[in-house]
């Protein structure tokens, strides 16, 4: 959420960003998911024999995570830097910044509790919520672009008035689902 | 020295206050801002963790290798989560399963990660130690505001009391999260009305 609006000023690296997002959603999410299976679940390492079988590491779950999600972060890091180095000094800080970047770890946190039931549904789900992401900042980008030629109040300029866009672009997104209130 | 320790406790909470004008810790800030109650358990838990964790990198300051600073960060930020959550999991379950991933998100809340980087690699463990509490506090005072508006609007209670009268017709689209970002603007807009040096050109 911080990246989103920080780095939402102009399309085009909030596309770069985005692409960035969904890729590492869509490697971090199964993979957790295999750790969460056969490491962190209550029950889970009873594929090591009997002993284990009682073993519940469920409370290292934040720790494994966020240690899979910034080992991912610098591989692409690394592999972007190396490849391609024009996107790499467009991008600068806030590629690092997506190992702290709400929408992975909480995609991760919110498997834990949906309890999906194989590997492709997890990466389903991974892809679905980057495209979202995507798709929400590069429609921000692009409002913010066209708003700097409207009169806005002093005081509301900058953040006060990107926060009223996006939450009335949440309204919108929220009638995909139907509002009841 | 005492008036510096004093500057680094007040800052945070108005003037360089981490949501309105540092633009950190967002992601929270709607999701637990629905009732009262949840808000301010949220905010207790990160005074707690940006405090401790200020301290910790503090004391370790010396001894990290620049180059995997920031992993050692996060594993002590995840230490500190873990440890608030396995105490609220002990002593309020009902407020643990309301506030459920989003304990575990207060690892990537910017504004921890964001004062271990700024304040705490380069000074001493107490002033670390006050400024990552101001900091909370900071970020818990805004949190509070919003969660007072959602809910009062919203279902007409405070805390769970009643607040307005039975004839009030709750507000439901307040308790939609878009509104605590329609919210949080309009704090922004009443203090930068009254701190004009900070508006943006």
């Amino acid at each position: 959420m911080c990246s989103y609006l920080a780095v939402s000023k102009n399309v085009k690296t909030a596309n770069g960003l985005g692409i960035a997002v969904i890729f590492v959603l869509l490697c971090t999410l199964p993979l957790n998911y295999l750790l969460n299976k056969f490491v962190l679940q209550p029950g889970a390492l009873a594929w090591l024999g009997d002993g284990f079988k009682d073993v519940d590491l469920s409370f290292l779950s934040y720790i494994l995570f966020i240690a899979v999600i910034a080992a991912f972060v610098q591989i692409v890091e690394m592999v972007v830097e190396k490849f391609l180095p024009s996107l790499y000094s467009s991008l600068g800080i806030f590629l690092p910044l997506i190992a702290v970047n709400c929408a992975i770890l909480g995609g991760s946190l919110f498997m834990q509790q949906r309890e999906f039931l194989n590997v492709g549904e997890a990466a389903t789900y991974a892809l679905g919520s980057g495209i979202g992401w995507w798709l929400a900042i590069v429609a921000l980008a692009a409002i913010r672009e066209k708003m700097a030629y409207s009169k806005v109040p002093a005081p509301l300029k900058g953040l006060g008035i990107t926060f009223m866009v996006v939450g009335l672009m949440g309204m919108a997104f929220m009638t995909f689902m139907g509002i009841s209130l | 020295m005492n008036e510096d320790l004093k500057k680094t406790l007040l800052n945070p909470i108005f003037k360089g206050n981490p949501i309105t004008v540092l633009v950190l810790g967002i992601c929270s800030s709607l999701a637990v801002t629905v009732q009262l109650k949840g808000a301010l358990v949220m905010a207790l838990s990160v005074i707690i963790v940006t405090g401790l964790s200020s301290l910790v990198v503090s004391l370790l300051r010396n001894s990290i290798p620049n180059r995997v600073r920031i992993i050692v960060q996060l594993v002590v930020v995840a230490m500190m989560v873990i440890l608030v959550d396995q105490v609220l999991r002990a002593y309020a379950y009902s407020i643990d399963k309301q506030l459920s991933v989003y304990i575990g998100l207060i690892i990537t809340n910017c504004i921890v990660m964001g004062r271990i980087e700024a304040f705490a690699l380069g000074n001493k463990p107490i002033p670390s130690l006050l400024d990552g509490l101001a900091n909370g506090a900071g970020y818990g005072m805004i949190l509070v505001i919003v969660a007072f508006f959602r809910e009062l609007l919203g279902s007409g209670t405070l805390l769970g009391f009643r607040v307005l009268p039975e004839s009030y017709v709750p507000n439901n689209l307040v308790i939609l999260p878009p509104m605590a970002l329609i919210i949080l603007g309009c704090i922004v807009w009443v203090q930068r009305s009254i701190q004009k040096d900070l508006q943006e050109k």
